[in-house]
């Protein structure tokens, strides 16, 4: 947007309104700010920046992607009660995705925008696991991973608020309190769903079946997450499967659902930047409008 | 460092006005939240801290309520603007993620305005007991008064409604739905 702070020259509507953006904005919601602005981004001493990195973009990547998948829900939900709920939960999750991103930036001294990660990533770039790239299926399939991914983040967003990293703490304290609602809400679905006709029952047995085989790569630590757990910055993934298994055999024991019989690990895995091509399909929606029009402003 | 801030209250290091200038403070006090404009971000908790640097720069920290909160350019465009009209020129808006907001930093004056435009104040945050965080299956049992007519005979419908900090309510008894500030 053009900065043209004395040229108050109301016969171009447009151009008044842009002149002076900074302060009053001509539309709601329009331009983004650094979301860390003014907050202290500095590395902690003995912190390998390029891991913060990577360890920011991997939580942020799965943030980032499954929020894209529940917007795809908008317009399309059940009821407009969940419709409005899927779009808080993308929300949040953008949100967090903006934190984490700009924090990626600040950590490996590229201090490139939120928006370069976003849109100007290829595929083998992202670092999300391959659950949150999956194609949504039905509505009950699409809660499935939701009460597996918001059960897992929850765990390890409760223990990264004690990241000797402020931001990373900050960010995690932060999203606890979201996420808490994200798992309620699929876990009450789950409930619905499983303990309610034989038609949705079946759809709930079917939607965790498709996603579980993709549950094992969840916990499978990857070489940074190691180094940054042994640091006291990031988490072993491995560590929230017994706090995971057990949140998620009460959801389904009160669902009156079992727990699909595990399947052969699927040979994806994300955290490396391996995936499948429901990723390069999700990527080219949302990455079009920027990668074509690079400049464009609204 | 993330820039700590102790609490609501814990804005001792405000400074009065530059010369003739109104106080900072209640200048910055008066600018309103985007999206429930009946409240100011002080009332809301969203304002943390005032003061002004030996260079007479002045610093605002404002915190999001989410994470996802569209609202925050907006805040910090309005706080800049409602400053520079005041005279002071050099303002530095400031984000603050910790210690993460709780609708307990709401004001009492916050939670009348709320009820009074028609949405229910928020209850004590839930205070987190030991261990991993519990899940929230059933409807917990608790009193949600309608806003329009007082009664306790209400129901939620949605845990997201209009805005991530909202829930969806009905009340039985005049059949208005309303919103209720959820609890974090």
């Amino acid at each position: 947007m053009g900065h043209n702070d004395h040229q108050d020259d109301f016969a171009d509507a447009y151009g008044s309104i842009a002149a002076d953006n900074d302060e009053h904005r001509w539309a709601f919601g329009s331009g983004f700010d650094d979301p860390l602005a003014g907050v202290d981004t500095s590395v902690q001493s003995g912190v390998d920046g390029t891991d913060l990195a990577t360890y920011c973009l991997m939580l942020g990547d799965d943030a980032l992607v499954l929020s894209h998948r529940l917007q795809e829900w908008v317009s399309w939900a059940p009821e407009l009660e969940d419709e409005v709920a899927i779009a808080n939960i993308g929300l949040d999750l953008l949100g967090q995705a903006r934190l984490l991103l700009a924090r990626a930036a600040k950590a490996d001294g590229s201090d490139r925008g939120e928006d370069a990660y976003a849109y100007l990533r290829d595929p083998s770039e992202f670092r999300n696991v391959t659950l949150v790239e999956l194609d949504n299926g039905d509505f009950a399939q699409s809660l499935a991973r939701l009460l597996i991914f918001s059960t897992y983040r929850l765990a390890l967003l409760d223990r990264l608020r004690t990241s000797r990293d402020p931001v990373l703490a900050a960010i995690a304290a932060k999203g606890v309190k979201e996420v808490t609602y994200h798992r309620d809400y699929a876990a009450r679905w789950m409930l619905r769903l499983g303990d309610g006709t034989g038609e949705s029952h079946s759809r709930a047995d079917s939607g965790l079946t498709a996603v579980w085989p993709y549950v094992d790569e969840l916990f499978a630590p990857h070489e940074v997450e190691v180094r940054l757990a042994a640091a006291g910055i990031g988490v072993d993934p491995s560590s929230l499967r017994a706090e995971f298994d057990s949140v998620v055999a009460e959801v389904l024991s009160a669902a009156t659902l079992t727990e699909p019989a595990r399947a052969d690990a699927p040979s994806a895995r994300g955290r490396n930047g391996e995936h499948i091509q429901a990723l390069t399909t999700l990527l080219t929606e949302m990455q079009g409008l920027a990668r074509s029009l690079p400049d464009a402003t609204w | 460092m993330v820039t700590a801030t102790a609490g609501p209250s814990a804005s001792n290091a405000v400074t009065a006005g530059l010369g003739s200038l109104p106080d900072v403070r209640a200048v910055a006090e008066t600018v309103t939240d985007p999206e429930l404009p009946m409240l100011t971000l002080a009332d809301l908790g969203v304002l943390r801290d005032v003061w002004v640097t030996h260079t007479g720069t002045v610093v605002v920290s404002i915190t999001p309520t989410y994470s996802g909160c569209p609202a925050m350019d907006e805040m910090r465009a309005d706080l800049r603007h409602a400053l520079r009209a005041a005279g002071y020129q050099d303002v530095e808006v400031r984000t603050v993620l910790e210690p993460a907001w709780t609708t307990d930093w709401i004001s009492t004056s916050g939670r009348a305005k709320l009820a009074k435009a028609g949405i229910s104040p928020p209850h004590l945050a839930p205070v987190r007991s030991p261990g991993p965080i519990r899940l929230d299956l059933r409807d917990t049992v608790r009193v949600i008064r309608c806003p329009q007519c007082g009664s306790a005979r209400t129901e939620e419908q949605s845990r997201f409604s209009s805005t991530a900090c909202k829930s969806l309510w009905r009340c039985r008894s005049c059949l208005e739905p309303f919103e209720h500030i959820k609890e974090i």
